[in-house]
């Protein structure tokens, strides 16, 4: 078989597989280069599985809404996969005046794009999740966010778009964007392997910055750690996706009634990267433990069985790029998704399939443009 | 660490067997099917497998059934056993109660 295809497509992540299927399903032929050994191994199975639109930045909101709208509802059926998905909405809870103050400003923003989302008090807060401790003083309310499963939705993206024929290849490290005449025309791999297309499509977390420098571009962007924890299965207790003003902590109960909380240390900016399975600290599930505890005192008895981590590509402005490449046709950028990628992922796979056969994408995405960069001193 | 793999190499169809419904992960109670199936479904890894059915994921974190399923998943494969990759271990070792893994206090666990 050669190592041809209309698109190449570098990151087997749920970005990357979305749009693998979404193109598979317009005829187009795909190859999906994933670097690990594993498909969907970066921030795709390491997130706490937000499905939101509250609390996101005005100029990624309307894909949020869209996917919410238009494909996450169905998304377990069109994919032959239960992806655990619930839509019973998102509270983020505040203790404190200023929490109520970052809470209202945030609720005000979404507002003014059209979300129902709307500040609540700790009464009204408890009446929709009995547990809540009785320090909450108030949340906003987001009736049509949720949450599903991040592990199981992007392998249910990978497993349907092999069925409909896209090629995968793990441990297939990228290096290199090769040009011809000006056009992106392969990808070049560390052990020398070339892969061939009319249409190249960046999304490799922050493995594509590196990438990307090898055309003459590049994005700012760092790359954090995130650390999450599950517990054993309990009786069920809520169905919501959490958050609080101060982000210490946020998650959900899962289907199969384990909690799964991410958080932080307050350190994670000073970590160093390191290559291969993200580390944990010691200090970060204890921290994320306080947190929950401090909101659902209920929790102090339930065991955790496993913390992981996973990195984080945050783009200078905490949005990400999507966005085809003037000074390089055929190229595409998805990346710097910021740490909020997983809940848009299915529909910004869809709107790269439009970009990628020259379609007008279903959602304006100029603000997303990767020239978008300016100093600010 | 990592090398090519082509997955669309064929490995055949899924071919029921009657000890499907065995149970191999105890704790999430999976079964032999569900797991042969998800190799055909294109899970390759054990890391793979455990992520699309929560297998080896649950109390005893795999310590039980991971020898099981890495068989199953190499003879579905057609590889021996020793060339698939372990899953991670992660912390903690055993399950710990969130008042225990939270406690600031210095010297050990408070009886509160």
């Amino acid at each position: 078989m050669t190592n041809t295809a209309d698109v190449i497509i570098v990151g087997g992540g749920i970005i990357g597989n979305a749009t693998a299927y979404n193109l598979a399903r317009k005829g187009v032929s795909v190859i999906v280069l994933e670097s690990s050994d594993y498909i969907g191994n970066g921030g795709s199975s390491r997130n706490g599985g937000g499905v939101r639109q509250s609390g996101r930045d005005k100029r990624e909101l309307p894909i949020a809404m869209w996917g919410i709208q238009t494909i996450w509802p169905g998304l377990s059926e069109e994919l032959g996969v239960d992806c655990e998905y619930y839509q019973k909405g998102n509270l983020r809870l505040g203790k404190t005046q200023r929490h109520l103050n970052i809470l209202q400003q945030l609720t005000n923003s979404a507002k003014q794009c059209g979300l129902g989302v709307e500040m609540i008090g700790g009464d009204e807060a408890r009446e929709i999740c009995p547990s809540l401790s009785e320090e909450i003083i108030g949340a906003s309310w987001c009736p049509t966010d949720g949450h599903a499963n991040p592990m199981v939705t992007t392998l249910a993206f990978y497993r349907k778009a092999r069925q409909l024929g896209v090629r995968f290849f793990s441990g297939a490290r990228v290096t290199e964007v090769k040009k011809l005449r000006g056009k992106a025309q392969a990808v070049i791999t560390d052990e020398g392997e070339c892969f061939e297309g009319s249409v190249i499509i960046l999304a490799a977390g922050y493995g594509s910055r590196a990438i990307a420098n090898t055309v003459g571009l590049d994005i700012p962007m760092v790359q954090q750690i995130d650390e999450v924890l599950v517990t054993e299965a309990q009786p069920p207790m809520f169905w919501q996706m959490l958050g609080t003003a101060d982000a210490d902590f946020y998650g959900h109960q899962t289907s199969h009634g384990s909690f799964v909380f991410g958080g932080a240390s307050g350190l994670e900016t000073y970590l160093e990267s390191t290559e291969g399975v993200p580390p944990t600290n010691s200090m970060t599930a204890s921290a994320i433990c306080r947190g929950i505890m401090g909101y659902f005192p209920a929790l102090r008895d339930a065991k955790i069985i496993r913390t992981w981590s996973g990195w984080l590509d945050i783009c200078a402005d905490k949005v990400p790029v999507i966005s085809p490449v003037e000074e390089v046709p055929g190229l595409i950028l998805a990346c710097g998704f910021s740490g909020h990628g997983f809940g848009i992922g299915p529909a910004v796979g869809k709107l790269l399939s439009q970009l990628a056969v020259g379609e007008q994408p279903e959602i304006d995405l100029h603000e997303l443009r990767y020239d978008r960069f300016r100093a600010n001193k | 660490m990592s090398k090519l793999n082509d997955r669309s190499g064929d490995i055949g169809e899924y071919i029921p067997a009657p000890d499907d419904d065995m149970i191999i992960c105890r704790c999430e109670e999976i079964t032999k099917g569900e797991i042969r199936r998800a190799v055909h479904d294109g899970m390759r890894t054990m890391t793979e497998v455990r992520r699309f059915l929560r297998a080896g994921m649950g109390l005893c974190q795999g310590q039980t059934c991971s020898r099981l399923m890495q068989g199953l998943i190499a003879r579905e494969l057609g590889v021996r056993p020793s060339e698939l990759e372990p899953a991670t271990s992660r912390a903690p070792m055993r399950p710990v109660e969130m008042y225990i893994l939270g406690d600031e206090k210095e010297g050990g666990v408070s009886n509160d």
